[in-house]
């Protein structure tokens, strides 16, 4: 299900003294199963991008093609859309709201009008995926940790089984071990359920180890589109917007300006390991 | 639909309005709002239009944000008005069916209609040009002498800085739960009343949810900043009369003048 945006701009509050541009003339194209890094410091737009992907925003020029068909044409059916798009918020404290988990994530595939064994299958699937199990099923969200709360939250967009998931920085405010879970659950939930996967963030080291694809916002306009040592390349630049390349670039550019003969788009730990080692071993 | 209530939302600007002392707006929309009720006339209602229209003016707020707080009570405005128009005894104009216009009730329907509307936009100006804190700053300082009588005036005024400060931040917040649950199919806006109703608690829940959590973390802060109350406490910014101020309050008093002289020689009134 490929996604099309052509000439998206959106404006905030138009008409008022608050008036902002918050997207200026985004085009961009997102295959099927891709894996893609938005990233932007605060206000950067990527929030408000990725709510028009499911119709939640509305463009105030530009339109968004959805499997070729415009979100926007008449009779186009936006419930559907976000069944096929799925977005998971920053907050999960947003969506939770019943006393059990299993129900809460039942809300969605219910309101696609599923019978009732069809809903109860999907949620537990969900959960399985997201790695709750039974025991789960019956707990409030409320008393869950925050990891376990983003998860259920996830698992609550997962049960509408949709094409495309887009998280808007899933791992906020998280530990660096409930943030390398619930990256890794992602990588994994692309590769065995073949869906395409939008991950918000502002933080490259969070998206470097998973994405193929990274695509960079500076004040609602497209700065970089491209593979992430493509990206990384940039790290000058990506500093003056407010970003910087993940702490590994800069350490293989230091060695490479020391004359190692290293690989400088090596961007996560193991694989600047690696690199470093076979240089090592060659010398 | 949680955007259109104006009152409590500030609008930035640096108009002669703006810059005024919290207390001399609060008097002054009193002033203002009594007199509405007192001069019922349409000598008097043109003379409030006309103050209205220059302080709107003076301002320099865009009008349309007035007339937003309107709409918010518009079937308040009618239920009002019908009530009136159907239930004041007096001599009968209109009869059909069970239903009687009578002229009072007329009369008082259309009266009602101009309190109303005049009131909304009158306070409407009063905070859109001023900040919540300075509102109730102004209220503190205004109401001190109550506290002789043992009246919790500071506590009264800090709770009200809290609720209007925490307007803007849960609406925001409940726009973006609806998003969330909108994302989630959620569907707020068909069925009948039950079905709509029920469609409320998955928003309901996680604003109360953090609405008490964030009013956790405000009393948590406070404590941590060695909030005790109002006894002894100093302000940044005190209230000082300025010129402007004392002008403005000439300028009541001439506004009470004039609607005065108006009641007396050039009272217009509703030809019924």
């Amino acid at each position: 299900m490929p996604i099309r945006i052509e000439h998206l701009s959106y404006i905030y509050g138009e008409g008022t003294s608050f008036e902002k541009k918050a997207l200026d003339d985004i085009s961009l194209e997102i295959g099927d199963g891709e894996f893609i890094g938005l990233i932007g410091h605060t206000g950067s737009g990527k929030s408000t991008l990725i709510q028009h992907l499911n119709g939640l925003n509305k463009a105030s020029s530009g339109r968004i093609l959805v499997d070729g068909e415009d979100i926007r044409s008449e009779g186009y059916s936006l419930k559907k859309l976000r069944g096929k798009v799925g977005l998971v918020f920053q907050y999960p404290e947003y969506q939770l709201f019943e006393a059990e988990v299993l129900k809460d994530v039942c809300f969605g595939p219910h309101n696609q009008g599923l019978s009732d064994e069809e809903v109860l299958a999907r949620a537990k699937e969900a959960l399985a995926a997201v790695g709750l199990d039974e025991s789960y099923y019956e707990k409030s969200p409320f008393d869950l940790s925050g990891g376990q709360k983003r998860r259920v939250a996830i698992a609550g967009i997962l049960a509408m089984k949709p094409k495309v998931l887009v998280l808007d920085e899933p791992t906020a405010g998280m530990d660096p071990k409930g943030r390398d879970e619930i990256l890794a659950l992602l990588k994994e939930l692309h590769e065995s359920q073949n869906i395409t996967v939008i991950l918000v963030s502002h933080s490259m080291e969070d998206v470097a180890g998973c994405v193929s694809r990274i695509i960079v916002l500076d004040e609602g306009k497209i700065l970089y589109d491209d593979a992430p040592s493509g990206v990384f390349r940039h790290a000058r630049e990506l500093e003056k917007v407010g970003l910087a390349a993940p702490q590994m670039t800069y350490v293989m550019q230091a060695l490479l300006k020391d004359g190692w003969d290293v690989n400088a788009d090596a961007s996560t730990v193991p694989q600047a390991r690696d690199e470093i080692l076979r240089v090592l071993n060659k010398g | 639909m949680l955007k259109d209530i104006t009152l409590g939302q500030y609008y930035p600007g640096t108009s002669i309005i703006h810059r005024l002392d919290p207390r001399v707006k609060l008097v002054g929309t009193l002033v203002f709002i009594i007199s509405l009720f007192a001069f019922g006339s349409i000598s008097a209602y043109i003379v409030a239009t006309a103050v209205l229209v220059i302080v709107i003016r003076i301002s320099e707020v865009p009008p349309k944000f007035m007339l937003k707080g309107l709409r918010a009570i518009f079937v308040l405005m009618l239920i009002t008005a019908l009530f009136n128009l159907f239930l004041t005894p007096g001599t009968v104009l209109v009869r059909f069916w069970k239903l009687t216009i009578t002229q009072e009730g007329l009369r008082m329907a259309i009266h009602m209609a101009f309190r109303l509307s005049y009131l909304i936009i009158g306070s409407s100006v009063m905070t859109l040009t001023t900040t919540p804190n300075q509102l109730t700053d102004g209220l503190e300082t205004g109401l001190r002498g109550l506290k002789k009588i043992h009246f919790p005036v500071h506590e009264v005024a800090m709770m009200m800085s809290i609720a209007l400060r925490f307007i803007p931040i849960l609406m925001d917040e409940t726009d973006k739960i609806i998003r969330a649950q909108e994302a989630r199919g959620a569907d707020f806006d068909s069925g009948g009343i039950i079905k709509k109703a029920k469609a409320l608690v998955p928003l309901l829940v996680p604003l109360f949810v953090a609405a008490f959590r964030r009013a956790n973390d405000l009393a948590m802060a406070m404590e941590a900043r060695g909030y005790h109350g109002g006894e002894g406490r100093t302000k940044m910014k005190p209230l000082v009369y300025k010129t402007r101020d004392y002008v403005s309050y000439l300028l009541f008093v001439l506004y009470l003048i004039v609607m005065f002289l108006t009641r007396k020689y050039i009272k217009i009134d509703f030809p019924l």
